[in-house]
């Protein structure tokens, strides 16, 4: 193999004809085996070039005999998912949502289907359980801002609230504070008001009847004139003890400074309607549903 | 010396070896990478898609500068259970603006390539300033200074020159007038949101921060984010003539 053949005595191999302070290289060749699959996927790529797209041209590429396209593997993918899940999913979205909640089938398809779609959509801000956090509604209570039917709910799926969709619910808390309507000392009154209808403890001073003048004249006309909200208007209802925001004082005067108008995304487009039928049903059985 | 020596050439002299790694390289590279530039089928025909506004520009800045792209991808593969997951697979159309695009490699936190409108801006900014406020189990860091921290002004339109200079077709107009836009985008209220709404047309003008004052790198972040996916009108686009 070269020139410098010289075997080493030792293994009874050539070696390379190297010779460091009287240490020799041994000329170990490649394992038969290693090379001849080393040939063999040369070969391999050169079927591969046939089959499939790989080689450029001036103006295209080769598109290889099996005329394989990712793109079209993934729309047939997808049309197989929707005979995977068949007639029962076209069922779904043919059906009202009043047939789907008296047929089992169909409810335990809209769950199961809902409970997914819930867990890649809702959840950041809804929460895993639809528990929700400060700002983001909690779905498993009986308080609905914008009404638990199953029509209401669905309505609020597909628009969102403030999401800019021309049919997405509007209303928004007012900004007493900012905007000049009321002064400060009102302010802390009327927080202290909203905390007595839900039979929180007020501070110490606090005129009740100061407070109920100003929730009369600045409030009412949304959250109703014993403070039990207003779902047209996605008034909340602050008697109860549930609160989107808190119901400390500190809270309470920040929400009625500044005012509120918490955005739901609408999901009509980003979500095929049979889905959002699903979503609607999965929601209304957390607990809350009306 | 036997033909099956003469790699001894190359082996026992290094700059002849360089030289040979180059050639063979630059194979490579003339084979698989030119045609992408004048191949038609690279990147799709499709309407909607326009270079980014001075604020999605500035926070995209943020998203490079913060190592976003370590952890999230912006590519949704055409695969079943990522377009089921996340939406119509991306087109090569929708980052043909980005310098360089941010595909990302790495999934610790979900795809952001579709997520634009999917949550509401608070949401963005609370989930920026502490993730686990709002989703308990999140391992992403925190961003709060963002919102402490003003857009810097004075490199904003030398960023639209520099994308110019890579090929993104911003106008004289919208390179003049990048300060001005950026204010504009980030203010509903601003004098000059009409003249940016001409520059820029379909951009969303918002508060992203929901704070007053100066564009914050949150206002900037936020606007990229919520952009992210957004531009091209898949009802319109053309299946059947983009199959790759």
């Amino acid at each position: 193999m070269t020139e410098h053949s010289d075997i080493d005595h030792v293994s009874g191999r050539a070696t390379t004809g190297h010779e460091w302070d009287g240490i020799k290289e041994l000329n170990t060749p490649l394992p038969r085996w290693w090379v001849i699959t080393f040939y063999l996927t040369i070969v391999w790529a050169i079927g591969y070039w046939i089959v499939y797209p790989a080689w450029p041209l001036l103006w295209s590429h080769t598109t290889g005999i099996w005329n394989y396209s990712t793109r079209a593997e993934v729309a047939t993918e997808l049309a197989n998912l929707e005979k995977i899940r068949g007639d029962k999913m076209v069922a779904l979205g043919a059906a009202s949502l009043e047939e789907i909640e008296k047929n089992p089938a169909l409810l335990a398809l809209a769950r199961a289907r809902g409970k997914t779609v819930f867990g890649d959509n809702c959840a950041p801000c809804h929460g895993s359980g639809g528990a929700g956090a400060k700002g983001y509604p909690n779905l498993n209570d009986d308080e609905w801002l914008w009404g638990g039917s199953l029509d209401q709910i669905m309505q609020t799926i597909q628009f969102g609230a403030r999401s800019g969709h021309q049919k997405a619910h509007e209303g928004a808390m007012l900004a007493f504070g900012k905007d000049g309507v009321l002064k400060k000392d009102e302010i802390v009154t009327v927080a202290n008001y909203v905390r007595s209808l839900s039979g929180l403890p007020t501070a110490a001073g606090y005129n009740a009847a100061a407070g109920a003048t100003i929730f009369a004249d600045n409030c009412a006309s949304c959250h109703g004139e014993n403070g039990k909200g207003n779902q047209e208007l996605g008034a909340p209802d602050l008697t109860d003890k549930i609160w989107l925001y808190g119901s400390d004082e500190a809270t309470l005067i920040e929400t009625i400074s500044n005012g509120r108008a918490g955005v739901m995304p609408a999901w009509v487009g980003r979500l095929d309607p049979s889905t959002i039928k699903a979503l609607t049903v999965y929601v209304h059985s957390l607990g809350g549903g009306k | 010396m036997s033909f099956w020596s003469r790699h001894q050439i190359f082996e026992k002299n290094s700059i002849i070896l360089v030289a040979g790694i180059l050639v063979v390289i630059a194979i490579g590279g003339l084979v698989e990478i030119t045609p992408l530039f004048y191949l038609k089928s690279t990147i799709e025909k499709v309407d909607g898609v326009r270079p980014y506004t001075p604020l999605e520009l500035a926070g995209r800045n943020v998203y490079v500068r913060e190592g976003c792209y370590l952890c999230h991808s912006q590519m949704v593969r055409p695969l079943r259970d990522e377009i089921e997951r996340y939406g119509h697979y991306s087109l090569a159309a929708e980052s043909m603006y980005d310098h360089p695009f941010q595909w990302g490699s790495k999934r610790t936190g979900p795809d952001l390539a579709r997520v634009g409108g999917k949550y509401s801006d608070e949401w963005h900014v609370t989930h920026l300033n502490n993730p686990r406020a709002i989703v308990p189990q999140s391992v992403m860091p925190g961003y709060a200074f963002l919102s402490q921290t003003e857009v810097d002004e004075a490199s904003v339109a030398d960023h639209l020159r520099a994308n110019r200079a890579v090929g993104v077709p911003y106008t004289d107009d919208q390179v003049a007038n990048a300060v001005a836009d950026l204010k504009a985008q980030a203010d509903p209220d601003n004098a000059g949101v009409d003249a940016f709404a001409k520059r820029y047309p379909k951009a969303v003008t918002r508060n992203f921060d929901a704070k007053g004052g100066a564009p914050t790198e949150m206002d900037a972040l936020v606007a990229y984010l919520q952009m992210l996916g957004t531009l091209v009108d898949f009802k319109l686009y053309n299946e059947k003539a983009n199959l790759r």
